[in-house]
């Protein structure tokens, strides 16, 4: 009995599936036609996205000045929009490499569209920090190279340099992660297309995937050797993002929980984003076999936690400054200070959406269900947008210094450029959707006979 | 030694599994398996050694790492020394801590794209590469024996008919 799996454990594939249904079921979105509503999100996305562009355009044409930044906050949507969006991107990291190292089965119905959102959500992650250079045709600067070309060399001790070198290794690494298991799927819609073009597009991108005994093998352990690489990665990314706030002298930012408490707050963003796309597509693309209840229960598990996390981690933060008696931590992001003065929708948003309301997931009742997880998933998101606006623009408008006490506008450019990379965000998910296989089909059929729906009571009611 | 190919069908792994052990038993030489998705004992049922692949990934890895050391040693350290916040760079090993971030990042590079690069280059997989499965139901729900033909053609025929193949067919090969 190779394929047992205890009758208690719920099945992950409903319906009584073949393999070549499954085959049919992730191949269907690619061969069939668009229908209205994608055209009309893609319509919404796409404006969106040209309006983000004109707003970067202007932005680089003009210089940064066209944002609300002052002397005092030079840091503000546009590092917000940084964190939270590779914030975004650590949840299909999370499922496709720390799941598969422990073994969870239910990673394979989400992993290859987690891993895509991972993607598109780190390019526009990436679009910020080159937009802020302000001279972003220097922006190779970065890298090291000699001096001859314009700059000193790179200071390694910055770590807006290693900023540099952990997302791009992190944007290549995934890519590739992800490339290499598309594979079998792309081998998969290659042998099975029967218009030219699309047979030419797929051979292409399956790089002549056949699926031989040996290959298989080589390809099971390099996804396990790169979910190995790829989860001490992820933890790197954000810890090193949080550097950039951490190692800082600012009030509210110098603080050494913020790797962990960083981390943990991506994670849970990124499921809540996660959340907001499958349950969608799952209706969208008829993969409500694939993406079931319990896909959905189990990410907002993982979103209890690390949102438990998230707070005791506010709470600490809140305590311990409190405590220290300093009377500059009266004004951080987490204090007395910022709940009462001017910046208190943004705290409350912050402790409600990320803090209180998330614990309603603790009752199994609402966390089973669609509606509440899709509203919950947005309110995270949102949370997490404002606990991000909180480190920044709090912290900042409350320096060493009373009198340069200031407050953040944001103007039409800065507001223009976040819509902008959530139309580009919808654009190339959008399109993924219609074009890639959406679920890792090749690992779905190894787990079929061990927790499909049909294989799963034939075996139990024998 | 024959050119002649056996390409042997089965629509389930467990039949597969059975009948792989079946044929090395007769010893027959299995010559290649395509199957959809990874069935998991079917590369110790045919003999194929452990690939070595995450022992180069690990090698690929120490390389990555060394080349950090190299490279900030020689930027920060030797080529151009500078006192940043006033911690004047006399030695790697005093400024190290601050240099942690990029060995670690620079070892799961390289270990990582050059892993990926060798088993595309030992599995022969690529941009412009195409696919040679003799069936194209390999990739969907059928699986795939290819046997080479040494002696008695319809002995080693019925032995993979009785094993559950439900098609076969000889092929010649050149």
């Amino acid at each position: 009995m190779s394929h047992y799996e205890a009758p208690i454990r719920e099945p992950l594939i409903l319906g009584d599936k073949s393999y070549h249904d499954i085959s049919n079921d992730i191949a269907a979105p690619i061969e069939g036609k668009a229908n209205k509503w994608w055209w009309a999100v893609f319509s919404i996305a796409l404006i969106a996205f040209l309006w983000g562009i004109g707003a970067i355009a202007y932005t680089i044409g003009t210089g940064i000045g066209v944002w609300g930044l002052n002397n005092k906050i030079n840091w503000a949507w546009d590092i917000t929009n940084f964190v939270w969006w590779i914030g975004i991107g650590h949840a299909g990291t999370l499922i496709s490499a720390v799941l598969l190292l422990f073994r969870q089965k239910w990673r394979m119905g989400i992993n290859r569209s987690a891993e895509a959102m991972t993607i598109f959500a780190v390019f526009q992650a990436g679009l910020f920090p080159l937009i802020h250079m302000g001279r972003i045709w220097n922006g190779y600067w970065t890298m090291p190279i000699p001096n001859q070309f314009g700059s000193l060399w790179t200071n390694f001790n910055s770590p807006l340099l290693w900023d540099v070198f952990a997302i791009s290794t992190y944007l290549s690494v995934s890519v590739v992660f992800w490339w290499t298991g598309l594979l079998p799927d792309f081998a998969m819609i290659r042998d099975r297309a029967t218009k030219p073009f699309q047979k030419k597009i797929y051979s292409l991108l399956s790089f002549g995937w056949t699926g031989r005994a040996k290959d298989w093998q080589r390809f099971e352990e390099v996804s396990l050797v790169l979910a190995g690489l790829a989860t001490p990665l992820v933890l790197s990314v954000h810890t090193i993002v949080s550097f950039d706030f951490a190692t800082s002298v600012i009030p509210g930012w110098h603080s050494t929980v913020y790797p962990p408490y960083f981390v943990a707050g991506a994670v849970f963003s990124g499921f809540a984003m996660v959340q907001t796309l499958l349950i969608i597509m799952r209706k969208v693309s008829n993969l409500e076999e694939y993406i079931t209840r319990l896909h959905i229960e189990n990410m907002n598990k993982v979103i209890l936690v690390t949102g438990g996390i998230v707070m005791v981690a506010y709470l600490s933060e809140f305590f311990v400054g409190w405590y220290s008696g300093s009377s500059y931590e009266d004004f951080t992001y987490l204090s007395i200070g910022a709940a009462t003065g001017p910046y208190w929708w943004a705290f409350w948003a912050l402790i409600l959406c990320n803090g209180v309301f998330p614990q309603l997931l603790w009752i199994k009742k609402l966390r089973t269900n669609f509606t509440v997880s899709f509203i919950m998933a947005i309110i995270i998101n949102i949370g997490m947008w404002f606990e991000r606006f909180d480190i920044i623009v709090i912290n900042l408008s409350r320096g060493h210094l009373p009198s340069t006490w200031t407050q953040f506008e944001p103007t039409f450019v800065d507001i223009g450029i976040f819509v902008g990379t959530i139309g580009f965000f919808f654009v190339l998910f959008l399109l993924y959707a219609r074009t890639f296989p959406v679920v890792a089909q090749a690992e779905v059929k190894s787990i079929l006979k061990s927790s499909g729906d049909g294989y799963k009571s034939r075996r139990d009611n024998k | 030694m024959s050119n002649k190919v056996i390409h042997a069908v089965f629509d389930d792994d467990d039949v597969l599994l059975e009948a792989v052990k079946n044929v090395r038993e007769a010893n027959h030489h299995i010559e290649e398996v395509y199957t959809p998705f990874p069935v998991h004992g079917l590369e110790k049922a045919m003999g194929i050694a452990n690939t070595r692949i995450a022992i180069t990934a690990f090698i690929y890895g120490l390389t990555g790492l060394g080349f950090a050391v190299w490279m900030m040693n020689f930027m920060m350290i030797e080529d151009w020394p500078q006192n940043i916040g006033g911690k004047p760079n006399f030695s790697y090993a005093e400024n190290m801590p601050a240099f942690v971030p990029i060995m670690f990042e620079l070892t799961v590079f390289f270990a990582a794209h050059l892993m990926v690069i060798t088993f595309y280059m030992r599995s022969k997989i690529g941009p412009f590469v195409k696919a040679s499965n003799p069936d194209p139901r390999t990739t969907d729900d059928k699986f795939l024996m290819e046997v080479s033909v040494e002696g008695d053609v319809n002995e080693l025929t019925d032995l993979l008919n009785k094993s559950g193949a439900i098609e076969t067919k000889v092929v010649e090969t050149h």
